[in-house]
């Protein structure tokens, strides 16, 4: 018996087929498949691999840039014409500690591995996205939030120490209290400051692999705003909330919420993930129809007004891990991610006039989660999230519609103070970003001269 | 009851894939590489995992006067020794190897001599304790000598033929011997090959390593495949095979 070879990596970067040519640079792709651009990858094995590859590679005189999982949706994690450090082959767990729950790994060891590992134990991730198939350090690079935000912070809140190595070979230990402005400048540095080689997260304990989940239907942003207000001591929430309709029907959503079960429970592994979404689907099938009738079956799946059970973590926090290769569902042509964060200032109006916006244009959005910010302050220079109202979307890309809508709703978000989440972005002007990230230029200070991406190149010109 | 597993080549890429399986449950471990900075980390990595015992030992495996020490040593610490992991190998450099008789030497000793010496001290040692399985890295390259990679090749027939051997003498002595053969696998060994990102998953080729060591396969091919495609590719007759320049 063979076990199944589709769910070990689960997809690194997708090589397109056309053009499959193996002497050159190559074209990939990050999660969102748009945009793509050809780059040349470098595996890394282990923690002294960087910065000796450099040399091997004729000192990469067109840029390098470390990448994790992929899964990014545009450009922070892609390079035209430069070199890809491919970091998941640091998949190595140095040390647990198992009083204080902290644990030491390599840079590019996945959430899912991590949950592998600890799961069983009975420790959890202190923050995940809604998806476990990324590394920790891109996890760092990123500054990522998860459903909890409200309650604890970033990512970045929970790493206790990391190394990060220079292209000139310099080696730090980076902590809170040790080079703490190397430390601020990585966390949310998109890969740009050095390569992370290894990282420690501070696990938090669980009896049970299960949620105590509850789903309340709400009409409206200030229905949202209510719930969030009502439940804003509960571990997680989240809303996922209808963009594509007008009239009664508009800005109608589910409140999600959840807590680890305090029952306990058998703690075993997840089972591997089986299904692959097997092929592109034509652009056509994602039309504004096909995503009303979606959103209607979601939403009336939920038939009373509020549901409560006890639901395993993985569909919890990981609906979409279960089939792998799902943005293949886009189409050839992928997809764009809108999402923003608008402070509490204007979060309510700015909310409502995005989301009346995208409803009016048509351009189907197949997923639209809307989610509070809590006041825990962010460790890094960069990182997004700031206290306020999130929105994330999802946009099929269709030519000449997708990319004017975009660049409206971004200079939305910006009138009303807000700003962008580069790890979603693949359209931000410079204008945009140097407005909204102000800090850049402080931040440009400890970049290093080797490394670059799609995203940096594009803002800062 | 935890197995007492001796790695030799522990900084192998698909040998640590092996290895995480038995740390997983719970066996006691005893490596030995060259490296020593990817050895410790190698070491960290397992006893996390859950290993119940790991030592370390950084050794080059192409000294054959160090194999007795080494192996005393290790079934020492193991206490004991019910499985002998050999994965160390070099891929070499064929056009190197064809200029310089030396260079195809040194592709011969790393990949045959050394596990040659290694495997009859361990055979010896296990037919005495009428127990133990010799589990070697040997390649699906042995099977058929071709153009761009022969002198590896031979290296891989080479200990391919060994082990055939040697298993039909320990048999009867409660001794196993279980000849691996990958297909190319996505490992530091192959980072510069062409093609490389449709190579096996190394994660996967080493669970099912471990599984076919554990049952005391003969021969196994992984991904399973290979067994098909080289019964294919030894079936053409070499006076076609000859030229298809590969
Ligand atoms: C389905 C889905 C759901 C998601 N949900 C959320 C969510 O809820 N919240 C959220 O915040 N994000 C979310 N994301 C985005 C995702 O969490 C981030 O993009 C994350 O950073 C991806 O990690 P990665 O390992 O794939 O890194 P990549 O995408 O490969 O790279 C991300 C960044 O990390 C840098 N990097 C990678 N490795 C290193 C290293 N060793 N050293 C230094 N820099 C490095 C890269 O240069 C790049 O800038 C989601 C993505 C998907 C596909
Ligand atoms: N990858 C494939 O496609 C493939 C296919 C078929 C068979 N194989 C075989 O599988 C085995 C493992 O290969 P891999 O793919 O895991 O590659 P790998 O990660 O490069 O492992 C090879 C290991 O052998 C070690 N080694 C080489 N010479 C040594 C010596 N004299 N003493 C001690 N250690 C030595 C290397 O140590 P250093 O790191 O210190 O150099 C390295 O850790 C090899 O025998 C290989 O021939 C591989």
């Amino acid at each position: 018996m063979e076990m199944p070879e589709t769910v070990e990596t689960p997809l690194l970067f997708q090589r397109t087929t056309e053009n499959d040519n193996h002497d050159g640079p190559v074209p990939f792709e990050s999660w969102g498949r748009y945009p793509r651009f050809p780059a040349k990858l470098v595996p890394l094995a282990w923690q002294s691999d960087f910065p000796r590859v450099v040399e091997e590679h004729d000192n990469m005189p067109t840029g390098a840039l470390p990448v994790g999982m992929g899964r990014s949706y545009g450009d922070v994690g892609l390079l035209r014409d430069g070199h890809l450090l491919v970091m998941t082959g640091l998949d190595r767990l140095l040390h647990f500690d198992e009083q204080t729950g902290v644990l030491t790994c390599e840079a590019g060891v996945t959430l899912a591995q991590i949950l592998d590992f600890a799961v069983p134990r009975g420790w959890f991730l202190p923050v995940t996205p809604g998806t476990k198939y990324v590394t920790i350090a891109g996890a760092i690079a990123n500054d990522i939030h998860g459903k909890n935000h409200h309650v604890a912070g970033t990512f970045g809140n929970h790493v206790p120490m990391f190394e990060l190595v220079r292209s000139d070979g310099t080696r730090m230990l980076c902590s809170p209290t040790q080079n703490a402005d190397w430390y601020a400048a990585t966390i949310g540095g998109m890969g740009l400051t050095g390569v992370i080689t290894w990282a420690q997260l501070r696990l938090k304990k669980i009896v049970s692999r299960l949620i105590d989940y509850q789903g309340i239907q709400f009409h409206g942003v200030d229905e949202f705003l209510a719930l969030t207000e009502q439940y804003k001591n509960v571990e997680y929430t989240v809303s996922w909330v209808d963009c594509a309709s007008t009239g009664k029907n508009f800005a109608r959503g589910v409140f999600m919420l959840g807590e680890h079960s305090v029952m306990p429970d058998e703690l075993h592994e997840s089972p591997e993930p089986k299904l692959v979404f097997p092929f592109n689907l034509p652009g056509f099938a994602l039309n504004q129809y096909s995503v009303k009738a979606f959103n209607t079956v979601f939403f009336h799946k939920q038939i009373k007004r509020r549901v409560r059970a006890l639901q395993d973590y993985e569909p919890f926090f990981y609906p979409l891990d279960a089939v792998l290769k799902w943005n293949r569902m886009y189409g050839k042509r992928g997809l764009l991610q809108f999402q923003y964060a608008i402070p509490w200032a204007h979060a309510r109006e700015g909310t409502i006039a995005i989301m009346e916006a995208v409803a009016k244009s048509g351009l189907a959005s197949f997923l639209a989660v809307l989610k509070v910010f809590g006041d825990v302050p962010s460790p890094g220079m960069m990182s997004f999230p700031q206290p306020g109202v999130t929105l994330a979307l999802d946009f099929p890309i269709k030519p000449g519609k997708s990319f004017p809508l975009f660049d409206r709703l971004a200079d939305m978000t910006l009138e009303f103070g807000g700003k962008l989440y580069p790890a979603k972005d693949a359209r931000m002007t410079s204008g945009q970003f140097q407005t909204s990230y102000p800090q850049w230029q402080e931040f440009a200070k400890y970049k290093d001269p080797l490394l670059t991406s799609g995203f940096w190149e594009r803002v800062t010109i | 009851m935890a197995k007492k597993i001796l790695v030799l080549g522990a900084t192998s890429s698909i040998a640590e894939h092996t290895a995480r399986v038995w740390a997983k449950r719970g066996d006691s471990l005893y490596l030995v590489a060259r490296n020593a900075e990817k050895l410790a980390t190698v070491g960290a990595d397992l006893k996390t995992r859950g290993a119940s015992f790991v030592e370390t030992k950084v050794a080059d495996l192409d000294d054959l006067d160090l194999h007795p020490q080494l192996l005393a040593e290790a079934v020492t610490a193991l206490g004991g020794l019910d499985i002998a992991y050999l994965a160390h190998g070099v891929l070499g450099d064929q056009a190197e190897a064809e200029r310089d008789a030396i260079a195809a030497e040194a592709i011969l000793h790393t990949n045959f001599v050394s596990p040659v010496s290694l495997l009859t001290w361990l055979a010896n040692f296990c037919v005495k304790q009428k127990h133990g399985t010799l589990a070697v890295l040997s390649s699906v390259a042995g099977d058929r000598g071709r153009k761009s990679n022969y002198v590896y090749g031979s290296s891989k027939a080479g200990i391919s033929a060994f082990l055939g051997g040697l298993r039909n003498r320990v048999d009867r002595e409660g001794v196993s011997v279980v000849t691996i053969k990958p297909g190319p696998v996505k490992t530091p060994m192959t980072a510069g090959m062409e093609g490389n990102e449709k190579f096996a998953d190394v994660s996967t080729v080493g669970k099912n390593i471990a599984r076919a060591i554990d049952s005391r396969r003969d021969e196994v091919y992984v991904p399973g495949k290979w067994r098909i495609i080289m019964a294919i590719v030894r079936a053409v007759p070499e006076s076609i095979f000859k030229k298809t320049n590969t």
